[in-house]
Order: C-alpha cells, then structure tokens, then sequence
C-alpha cells in the first residue's frame, strides 16, 4: 500500500524541530532514514499526522573520535559506519555488526539514531550500544540530557525518549586496553531480520575473561544483557570449556518467545548455539 | 520549510536533466519516477522494502524508491535504469543478462542492475559467494539467481581484463 496522507515539515536545525515535535507532539513522528518508519506508513501500522524531516539538519550526522569516545551522529547512515576507518578502529564490534544491518541499498539510507529510537527488539545497533556501554544524548526543549543505553530501551519499539525529544547522537567510550568484542546472529536469510543475535564485549587480559557484557537480541522486547552468563565467565580462563560450561546459565538470562518461525524452546536453543559460536571467537 | 505542509514543490535532477514538480507529501521516488516523469523501468513491487525492484540511485548512491519520499530527494540527483541505459554505463551488464539469460519475467531486472553496477564500483572482483550477498535485497522469482551471479561475475572479469572497474 502507500503512506496515509500526513503533512511533511523539514526543518534546517535541531531547534525547529524540537519546535515541531512541541507543537505537534504525539501527532508527530521523526523521519530519519525512514527504512522501517515508511514500511509503517505503507502499511498503516503507523498514521502520524505530521511527519519531521531531520534528514537537512546539519551537524546531525557524522562520527568524532575524541579522547574519551566515539560520537556517533544520529544521521549517521549505517553505510558510513560500515565504511569508517575510525568505527574499525575504535569500535570493531560495530563494525562486525554492519554487515548484518539489512542489505546495502537500505543501510545507505538507514541511519544510526534511527534504529536506535525505534528499538526493533531484532536490531543490531541498540545491542551494540547495550554491550559498549553507550550513552544516548537527547535534545528537549530544556537543553540537552543523557540516558545510558540500558535505560534508554524500555521495551517492544519503546525507549526514554519523550515525545517532545529528538536523539541527537550517542557516546561509545572507547575500549579499555586488553579488551575485545565479537558479534554474531542468525537469520533465515542474508539481511533479514535476526531470530537471535548477540554482541559480546569484554576483557581477555591476562587469559581470562573479566567485566563481560554480553548482550542478545531478538529474544526478547528489547536488547537484554546476559548477567548469569558474564558471571559464569568473571574471572575464569579463556579456553573452550569455559565458554561450554557458562552456556547452561543463559536459562536463568533469555525466556524468549515463540516467534512466526520457531517455537520459545528452539529460540533459547538457538542463542546458546550462537552464543558459544561467538563467545569462542575471544577465546585465543 | 518548518511548517508541515500536504504538497511540496521540488527540483531534482533525474538522468541528467532537470526536473521541478509539484508534488503530494506522500508520494514515494518511485511513484514519482512512474507516474510524474514516466519512467516506468523502475519497478514497485513490495512497497515496503524488501524486494529491491524500486532500487535507484540517488546522489550516487543505490536506495530503496518506495522507501523515499518524492519531497525528500528535493535538490537530489536521480539516476534511474533508463539514465543508465542511454549513458551506456551498464550496457555490459544487460549484454551479460542476455547471454547468460539472467532475466525470465524481467520485473526484478531493472533493480538488480542498479545494484549489480553499485557492487561493481564499491567491489571489482567479488567472489561469487559477495555477489549473491550483495544481491540478497533483491528478489528474482523466476531464474533462481544462478544465471544472474554468472552474469556479474563475467562482466566484472571482463572489467578487470581490461584493467577497467
């Protein structure tokens, strides 16, 4: 089907369009890269009456590389994450999970802040964030604030934003020394969607794993952290039977649903398949 | 324009010349290629982004046209299958289609060019294992997509016999 009618606004600074998302509020809806918001709109699972173009805001996009962090634009197209040399360098895991980011005609229009603001329980990015220890920063009316990334997903597409808010970017800090990080999913097919993915980050320093944050998606309402399971890791040898050994914990961390495709019991089957595939990539 | 409006006057540059319409909000690109402009080779299947055949250029970059509003690509430069077909840029390509007979019902053809000649430019000498990956956002229904990694792949080695991307 096509989009329902709704009027279109394209404002040239953050402040005009805090100024439409205010005067608007929840009639309104950001329009970023809009690769799963016009889907919405085609098929009338959303019908907002106004939609705000941030697609012209200058200084929304891009990635900086400061002593403490990465900034990553919320403009930022997932085609420029992909092809960053900074992203590669400072923030691998990020670049791992680029390529799983649908296909390139969609990631050269798709954008970092609007996956992020858009929480599909299924999307790679807010994983990312989630193991990185991200913190999103949010533009208001009242000047800006910060919500750190396991705050900021609240649920099925539901985050901290208010209505009246714009995400503006978000602060990776970057990697300790001795740390590293692996990603992995499965999906029926390249691009799709994942049935279960994870993003891993941690320490390997001195051949043991230590302060693991191990983050899933795709089973569940939002991104999760596994925490029985990077307890199980803490402090124990970087070897196979490590890894084998911590997998059962991943009972007491995922209750997945059944989804279109595989029943509860195949999913949780599934992320520990995964999460042995890619937690055994940091074992050296 | 911070005001929301329902219709919007826009100037673009498609296949070269250009453009200057007045047009819905709610268009899409490729409704506004077909209808508007009348350049049907851009296909709309899905409407929702998943099958590829809408792929089109924009600003030099392959895009989803049902994914894209008409008012968005204000100021843009578009470049469609038929502006690729009288520049000659992929006239190698649709000879390889030909020969290896790479298109049966032909509906997905027009997209998969556009995203065979952007895997060309950002990947000169892909594996056939790259080809298919990169084409995963393109869906044939008809060849079964054998015929179509055998055509990239013969045009891209021709390339590179020729030192050429």
């Amino acid at each position: 089907m096509k989009a329902p009618r709704f009027a279109y606004a394209r404002p040239a600074s953050v402040a005009e369009a805090l100024a439409l998302l205010d005067k608007h509020k929840d009639d309104a809806r950001v329009l970023a890269g809009g690769q799963s918001l016009v889907p919405m709109l085609n098929f009338r699972v959303a019908s907002p009456k106004v939609l705000v173009d941030i697609n012209r805001i200058a200084g929304l996009a891009g990635i900086k590389v400061t002593k403490t962090h990465v900034r990553i634009g919320a403009l930022t197209r997932h085609a420029d994450l992909e092809r960053s040399a900074d992203i590669a360098k400072h923030l691998p895991l990020v670049a791992a999970a680029m390529p799983h980011v649908a296909h390139p005609a969609i990631r050269n229009r798709g954008t970092f802040g609007g996956s992020c603001a858009l929480a599909d329980p299924a999307a790679e990015l807010p994983a990312c964030a989630l193991a990185l220890g991200a913190t999103f920063v949010v533009a208001g009316k009242k000047g800006e604030r910060r919500i750190a990334a396991v705050d900021f997903f609240k649920g099925l597409y539901a985050t901290a934003l208010k209505a009246s808010e714009l995400l503006v970017a978000a602060e990776f800090p970057l990697p300790k020394p001795g740390y590293t990080s692996a990603f992995g999913e499965l999906a029926r097919r390249h691009g799709d969607y994942a049935l279960v993915g994870l993003a891993v980050h941690g320490s390997t320093r001195g051949g043991r794993f230590s302060d693991m944050r191990v983050a899933f998606f795709g089973v569940g309402d939002r991104p999760q952290l596994a925490a029985h399971f990077a307890r199980a890791l803490e402090g124990q040898p970087t070897i196979a039977k490590t890894v084998e050994g911590a997998l059962a914990k991943l009972d007491a961390d995922l209750a997945p649903r059944a989804d279109l495709y595989s029943s509860a019991a195949a999913k949780l089957h599934l992320a520990k398949v995964l999460a042995g595939r890619v937690t055994q990539q940091l074992v050296p | 324009m911070n005001t929301a409006a329902e219709t919007i006057e826009i100037s673009l540059t498609v296949n070269g010349e250009k453009v200057k319409r007045a047009v819905p909000v709610r268009l899409n690109l490729a409704d506004f290629l077909r209808i508007e402009l009348e350049l049907t080779g851009t296909h709309v299947g899905c409407e929702h982004g998943v099958c590829g055949a809408c792929t089109v250029r924009v600003d030099g970059e392959i895009v989803r046209g049902c994914l894209m509003f008409a008012a968005q690509a204000d100021g843009c430069t578009v470049d469609t299958v038929e502006g690729l077909t009288d520049s000659r840029e992929i006239e190698e390509l649709q000879s390889a289609f030909v020969l290896t007979n790479a298109l049966q019902c032909g509906f997905c053809t027009p997209g998969i060019l556009m995203a065979a000649q952007a895997l060309l430019r950002d990947l000169p000498d892909p594996s056939r294992e790259q080809i298919r990956e990169y084409l995963s956002g393109n869906y044939c229904r008809c060849t079964g997509y054998q015929a179509i990694v055998d055509a990239i792949e013969a045009v891209a080695k021709a390339r590179r016999a020729r030192g050429h991307r």
